[in-house]
């Protein structure tokens, strides 16, 4: 046994070190699986990056109240008395009198692209003095708050940057309307920092939504309470609503987007990948041949044939490594915190979101390259242990 | 031609290489194939969209409704040959995802006004005599195995009914089109969703006009938004084809994002068949001596080393170009997500071009080398 591993060592070392003299068909492999890796991890973190924007957003002590039927806040509609009673409910956290609860209205407002100059639906909300005790997570970080009851807003930190004329200080007509930017917002990077806050009623009227909101945003008075609220508003009958929570809300609007670009990243990974185990296969195959004197040659001395195939195995392993840390590597520098916007169908609203490059998404690209200079070895190592000894030392 | 038999032989002189190669080189144009299609499907059909149709939103934003009294004052404007108005109805049929367009619109002006949608004659009256009839793309039918004459619900997500809480839908005609229309739309009537909606009544979606001469859109979208200018429903006027554009802007330049996996995708592949030509030759260095002292000129051994690389990516890549067309054209495998879902000629011209630059880029280098070897350098190397 001990025999069989200083072989294996052995072997192993000498193709290693011959490496740098076939640089050129290593390479190609290198590269051939940088490049799957590199587009493999690129894609994935689209996705990672929507999904997070879209998730984070949502705290699970949080619940959304929308009419019942209603498939997002865009196509929910609530009237001013209905929003009275969702006020009222059990399971609503309250400070004195005052429920933790914002209704707010829900629409998009036409504003160009900065990346393209063509128009955009961005999301804006019409927002009560309570909303940001409601949603916490918003801090005011350049500016000031808007002034209620004026045509000022406040701009998330995704919108500034992605769409144009929304720095604090300039002013955003619309329609009849003209909106002046007082402020930005952050809010940990979630989804509401893609969109502008104004006052509800200044909105509405903007609008001409007359007295009523879209959804009710409710802080809960622990996470176990939702069944509370929830039973309590869905069994009273002067309403007719559906209320989840934030998280779920969140979770359901990225499934489409974010499994389709998953779907896409995985695709196209799997049909490189086979395309680089070609390549990879194709450079063992000559990494053995050019070496087939020197092989027959060990064998002819008394080298096992199993340390001959490992050797070729570890050989092909570390190609994969190499490139897979290269692609890793590339995918982080180049893509990681890349800031971009794309509109989520479901919500019918623009996302600002930037790329995510997760150590999860590296490990995953490395694996993947691993298992690519794995299979690519395979076929190469068990010609290199069957080669005919006579032959092949009488090969050139 | 003779030489065809010497380039076949050639190539199966080690047929695992070969085989790898024309692998390799097959999935290559296959992902080419695949990625065109998914950027053709982000376009949204932007191709055949109409420049003669013109798109009146409402200037604030697309969700913001325009009153319907709208359409007889379009209708009157002189160089206007037909208006109608479409409203977004985005109801859910079963489960949200089951997710599919439907449009709410007047029947005989649309259809008139659409004439990419293959309707026959008796299906469009049956449509026209029934207020619940619902006509729907053939691969939306195919879809969900809807026939002539089903009872469809749908659940509305904008608006409710004012009785029951569900819309229901007869099944009255099934559309076809060209590759590249959506096929996968429901259209159905606006007297049967104005009658019946709790809230909303006599407001639309968006209008569409056909104009009598194309090369004046610019004038006449600026004309309509001065007719609404100070109203409380201003407009905004782009031409059909600018709409889906904006449309597909707003998801994000899908398309360089295509166009750099491809990048990628296709150097790597060139790297691979050049590695695996220029060792080719390397290991032929005296069979080319040879076929130099026979008497071969440079240039025909610089046209034969071309020739074997020209061959190799030729049968990869257009059988992956081939496998990658069958596939697209089984239709969208997303089950609804990429309505249109097909591979243009022009990309699959471009695929063609780039199967040869491929094949000629990845033998120069070895060809070169191959043409400067001197006989007697050749022979003694062996």
């Amino acid at each position: 046994m001990f025999n069989w591993i200083s072989q294996t060592i052995a072997v192993t070392a000498l193709n290693l070190r011959t490496i740098p003299r076939r640089l050129g068909s290593s390479g190609v492999a290198i590269v051939g699986i940088a490049g799957v890796v590199v587009v493999f991890v690129s894609v994935l973190s689209i996705a990672a990056g929507f999904t997070a924007a879209m998730s984070d957003a949502g705290s699970p002590s949080r619940a959304i109240v929308m009419r019942s039927g209603a498939d997002s806040e865009m196509t929910s509609g609530l009237t001013g008395p209905e929003v009275d009673i969702i006020k009222q409910a059990p399971g609503l956290r309250r400070d004195g009198q005052a429920a933790l609860a914002s209704s707010e209205l829900y629409v998009i407002i036409d504003l160009p692209k900065k990346s393209t100059g063509s128009s955009a639906n961005v999301p804006m909300r019409g927002v009560e003095p309570v909303t940001p005790r409601v949603r916490d997570e918003v801090n005011v970080v350049e500016g000031r708050m808007f002034q209620f009851g004026s045509n000022e807003v406040v701009v998330g930190r995704g919108a500034s940057a992605n769409f144009a004329g929304l720095e604090v200080g300039s002013e955003i007509r619309s329609g009849q309307t003209t909106w002046k930017v007082v402020g930005m917002f952050e809010a940990d990077g979630g989804v509401a920092e893609t969109e502008v806050w104004c006052d509800a009623r200044v909105l509405q009227g903007a609008y001409r939504r007359g007295n009523t909101y879209q959804l009710v945003m409710a802080q809960l008075d622990s996470a176990d309470s939702l069944t509370t609220f929830r039973d309590w508003l869905t069994s009273n009958p002067q309403l007719n609503v559906q209320v989840q929570r934030e998280t779920e809300y969140y979770a359901e609007k990225s499934q489409a987007l974010g499994g389709l670009i998953q779907g896409v990243g995985f695709g196209i990974a799997a049909l490189m990948g086979i395309g680089a185990v070609f390549g990879a296969i194709l450079t063992m195959y000559t990494a053995v041949s050019t070496r087939a004197r020197e092989i027959a040659t060990l064998r002819a001395l008394g080298f096992d044939a199993t340390s001959v195939v490992v050797s070729v195995l570890i050989e092909s392993l570390a190609l994969g490594a190499l490139g897979g840390v290269i692609g890793g590597l590339l995918a982080y520098l180049a893509f990681n915190g890349y800031q971009t916007s794309t509109m989520n169908f479901q919500t019918f609203s623009q996302v600002a979101f930037a790329f995510k490059v997760t150590p999860a998404l590296l490990v995953m690209g490395l694996v993947y390259a691993l298992l690519m200079g794995l299979v690519g070895g395979l076929f190469p190592a068990i010609r290199a242990a069957r080669l005919p000894i006579p032959t092949a030392l009488r090969e050139l | 031609m003779k030489f065809v038999p010497l380039l076949w032989s050639s190539l199966w002189r080690k047929k695992t290489r070969t085989i790898f190669t024309l692998l390799s080189i097959f999935v290559a144009f296959v992902l080419f194939g695949l990625l065109m299609a998914i950027r053709t499907a982000f376009t949204f059909g932007v191709d055949i969209a109409g420049l003669d149709r013109l798109v009146l939103i409402h200037k604030v934003s697309l969700i913001m409704p325009l009153p319907v009294s709208y359409l007889e004052r379009l209708k009157a404007t002189e160089g206007v040959e037909m208006a109608t108005h479409n409203t977004w109805f985005g109801g859910v049929y079963q489960d949200p995802s089951n997710f599919f367009a439907q449009i709410v619109v007047e029947p005989e002006p649309f259809m008139r006004l659409y004439p990419e949608y293959r309707l026959p004659a008796d299906q469009m009256s049956a449509w026209l005599a029934d207020r619940q009839g619902a006509v729907v793309g053939v691969d939306l039918a195919n879809r969900f195995g809807w026939r002539l004459g089903d009872r469809v619900p749908i659940q509305g997500t904008i608006w409710q009914p004012k009785q029951g809480s569900v819309w229901e839908f007869n099944i009255v005609g099934i559309y076809d089109a060209d590759p590249g229309v959506d096929k996968t739309q429901f259209f159905f009537r606006y007297d049967y969703l104005d009658e019946n909606r709790r809230q909303g009544e006599g407001f639309v979606g968006w209008y569409v006009v056909k104009i009598a001469d194309a090369s004046q859109a610019q004038q006449m979208g600026a004309r309509f938004d001065d007719m609404f200018a100070n109203s409380s429903a201003e407009t905004k006027t782009t031409t059909e084809k600018g709409f889906v554009e904006g449309f597909a802007k707003q998801v994000g330049d899908i398309g360089a994002i295509m166009v750099a996996i491809l990048v990628a995708v296709l150097f790597t592949m060139l790297l691979v068949a050049a590695n695996t030509m220029a060792q080719s030759v390397r290991e032929r260095t005296s069979e080319m001596g040879v076929l130099k002292t026979l008497g071969f000129s440079n240039l025909s051994i610089l046209a034969l080393v071309i020739g074997e690389s020209l061959l190799i990516t030729l049968i990869g890549g257009g059988l992956g170009l081939l496998a990658a067309w069958l596939f697209i054209r089984q239709g969208d495998p997303t089950g609804g997500m990429l309505p249109i879902f097909m591979l243009p000629t022009r990309d699959l011209v471009l695929g063609g071009a780039l199967v040869a630059l491929l094949g000629v880029a990845a033998g120069l280098l070895p060809a070169i080398s191959a043409m400067q070897l001197k006989i007697t350098d050749a022979l003694r190397r062996a």
